[in-house]
């Protein structure tokens, strides 16, 4: 059955996709649920967190370090710190100040910072692909011929791993940790839990750092999977991954995790249909008809506008 | 002291983690394989020093606050002179003034002063239109540019299958542009305005990834060349004209000067950007133009007065598409080339970053940022790679500075005398 194989090979790829889509959009997500606004600004924080992480590579592998475990763990320590740092001053910097405002200003300043962050990696590396090799080469393959199987990747179960791993930690510390709920009385109503002696500057800086850091184990899984990076290539994830917290219902953290991992596998059948080049416009569509049918996503509610 | 010694330490220590790492290292391909090597020695120092300022800055800032409290200040602009440069009869005034200069200017700047104008004017009335809706509705539309495509490419794939001319297709790209504004907007326009955003970005994005990928019809990533240029009556620009038809320069029996054909097109470009101002100002004072107003202001209050917010919006949005469309035609004669790459979401945050920087509502605003958004650059090549990144900084340092825009209009208002 070559029909069923594929199938099940498109799932597989448009999970493993998915999963890095879902870890992105927590990242919307928690800011909209705590300060109603898009961090526009969230696709670029992932574009740096995969540099962070080809640079924390390079300079090891330069130096004659080559254990796998080791390179690992220094791409995703030293691109988690540079993003949570980025995550922080942009928060400081271009959002703090606004706070209170009407929507669109903030909306606008968040636009403004991902096109200077998107120049400043420009300028500073250049527009060139950078590349290295796939770090762990192999494949589990199931199936019983060469016409009838599903590859499954180690660079693919990694991710599965990770993002789960990641995932887990996440719902731990907001339901389970003091500082959890402190962001969850703050997604409730900020006001009052600023009355009831709640730091909310500290609270919000913390989900954009954590958001940041989410982006940052995207980054190191997707672009060592895809084992190409670029200074533009943040503008599309972001999207997407907006597009994924949407579909989950924008402000719910299981339904943008749900939410990721529909697009993911929504987009790979869509490129499977319809060719490769029109992947993005089956995300781009899906986003615009969420929006149009249930606005508030899978698992989000509704929200009513008060004068 | 010991607080602030660690906040000083902890925002110098951000700096570092911020700048270091992604812009102090740089990444070079060497053959097959990747290095990565430290960055200038100036750029590294240049990083040093913005740590070590950030550090001192911390550490000392009630004192410098105070001591710049303390400082004789600057004399600041008067309000009354700011007062009246904001009011909407002087603004006027200096429009017309604008108009003036502009209509002057093709028979005193040399040909590529000419050439630079009509882009600015290009620019204008993208910026118009988008203020529209932007501006004056108070819709965000992150995806303006693929109403400037489609505009753009109903003039290119008329001509170049149909042979049809400039006039013929002007309005019908408007109208193009129209209906595909009408199109979108009408399911989207319920939605709260932050989405509203990134649908019409998405919207954006999908126009331009069609144009690229239906080959067949556009000619994909290569576009579609050698459009014609505008005619005056009928009346060619070029050196010879096509078959059955004559050159200006043979009807007039003057020599074939190149320069006139530069100027003709500043000159449609000026006609289509004063149309663009008749209508808008005209529209502006109709009941609808309040209404677009009256709407951005308070959406509750009007629904509770009886307008239909949808329709309000809709005719803001098909508006601004129009004038996309008309910008897009005129910009495609102009090129005689257009591809996808044209219109890229970058082309829509300039227009915004024009909007913004003029004052959301302000036509004068908006004049003069497009000036200076067009100018500068083209003023200094040297820098031209920073351009983005300045429009960047500019975006998120005029909402905080100035979210008004440089040269707002007045509202109507009252005031209690004392």
């Amino acid at each position: 059955m070559p029909d069923l194989y594929h199938f099940l090979q498109q799932l597989v790829n448009g999970l493993t996709v998915g999963s890095t889509y879902a870890l992105i959009a927590i990242g919307y997500t928690m800011v909209y649920g705590i300060i109603g606004m898009i961090n526009f600004a969230h696709g670029e924080v992932y574009m740096i967190g995969s540099y962070a992480a080809f640079i924390a590579i390079t300079g090891l592998t330069m130096l004659g370090i080559d254990s796998l475990p080791l390179l690992m763990t220094a791409a995703f320590l030293g691109s988690i710190i540079v993003t949570s740092a980025y995550g922080y001053s942009i928060e400081r910097i271009a959002y703090r100040p606004l706070r209170g405002s009407n929507r669109l200003i903030p909306l606008i300043s968040a636009i403004g910072m991902s096109i200077f962050l998107q120049n400043t990696v420009l300028l500073a590396q250049d527009s060139k692909d950078k590349a290295i090799p796939n770090l762990m080469p192999g494949n589990f393959v199931f199936g019983e011929s060469a016409a009838n199987e599903v590859v499954v990747s180690y660079m693919q179960i990694l991710v599965f791993i990770v993002t789960l791993v990641s995932m887990l930690a996440l719902t731990w510390f907001i339901t389970r940790s003091r500082l959890g709920r402190a962001c969850r009385a703050c997604a409730e109503d900020l006001k009052m839990a600023n009355l009831l002696g709640i730091n909310t500057n500290n609270i919000i800086a913390l989900t954009f750092v954590i958001g940041a850091a989410l982006a940052a184990i995207a980054a190191v899984l997707l672009s060592m999977q895809y084992g190409v990076i670029n200074p533009n290539s943040g503008f599309l994830v972001g999207i997407k991954a907006f597009t994924a917290a949407v579909l989950g219902g924008i402000g719910s953290i299981p339904g943008a995790m749900l939410g990721g991992l529909v697009l993911g596998v929504a987009e790979a059948f869509g490129a499977d249909l319809f060719g490769d080049q029109y992947k993005d416009v089956v995300a781009f569509g899906l986003l615009v008809l969420v929006l149009l049918f249930r606005p508030t996503g899978i698992l989000g509610r509704p929200e009513v506008e008060k004068v | 002291m010991s607080r602030s010694l660690k906040t000083a330490f902890f925002s110098a220590l951000l700096v570092l983690a911020v700048a270091y790492p992604v812009l102090g290292l740089k990444l070079t391909t060497v053959g097959i394989k990747l290095e990565v090597h430290n960055a200038s020695p100036t750029l590294l120092w240049t990083i040093a020093g913005c740590a070590l300022l950030m550090f001192v800055w911390q550490l000392l800032r009630q004192r410098i606050g105070a001591a710049w409290d303390a400082a004789p200040k600057l004399p600041r602009v008067p309000s009354q002179a700011s007062d009246f440069l904001t009011l909407p009869s002087t603004q006027r005034w200096i429009v017309l003034g604008l108009v003036m200069v502009a209509l002057a200017w093709p028979f005193f700047g040399s040909r590529g002063a000419v050439d630079i104008a009509t882009l600015i004017l290009i620019y204008i009335m993208l910026g118009l239109g988008l203020n529209i809706v932007v501006g004056l509705a108070g819709l965000l539309d992150l995806g303006y540019v693929g109403f400037y495509a489609v505009g753009a490419y109903t003039y290119a794939l008329l001509s170049h299958y149909y042979g049809l001319g400039f006039w013929v297709c002007l309005p019908l790209a408007g109208l193009m542009a129209a209906f595909f504004g009408f199109i979108l907007g009408f399911p989207v326009l319920r939605l709260r305005g932050d989405y509203l955003a990134i649908v019409t970005l998405g919207f954006g994005e999908i126009i331009r990834l069609l144009l690229r990928n239906m080959t067949w019809l556009t000619g994909g990533p290569n576009g579609i060349s050698s459009i014609d240029k505008p005619t005056l009556f009928g009346l060619s620009f070029e050196r010879k004209a096509a078959e059955g038809m004559q050159t200006f320069h043979e009807y007039f029996g003057m020599a074939y000067n190149s320069v006139n054909k530069v100027v003709f097109l500043y000159l449609v470009a000026l006609l289509l950007v004063l149309l663009t101002l008749f209508v808008i100002n005209r529209l502006l004072r109709m009941p609808i133009g309040r209404a677009w107003e009256a709407l951005r202001e308070d959406e509750i209050a009007c629904r509770a007065l009886g307008m239909n917010p949808t329709i309000i919006k809709l005719s803001a949005f098909t508006l601004g598409a129009t004038f996309a469309g008309f910008a897009g035609s005129f910009f495609a004669a102009r090129q005689g080339l257009v591809t996808p790459e044209s219109f890229t979401f970058i082309e829509s945050a300039i227009i915004l970053a024009i909007v913004v920087l003029g004052g959301m509502g302000s036509q004068l605003g908006i004049m003069l940022a497009a000036i200076v958004m067009i100018l500068l650059p083209e003023l200094m090549r040297e820098f031209s790679e920073y351009r983005m990144l300045m429009f960047g900084a500019l975006m998120v340092l005029m909402m905080i500075w100035r979210p008004q825009g440089l040269l707002p209009m007045q509202r109507p208002h009252l005031e209690l005398k004392p």
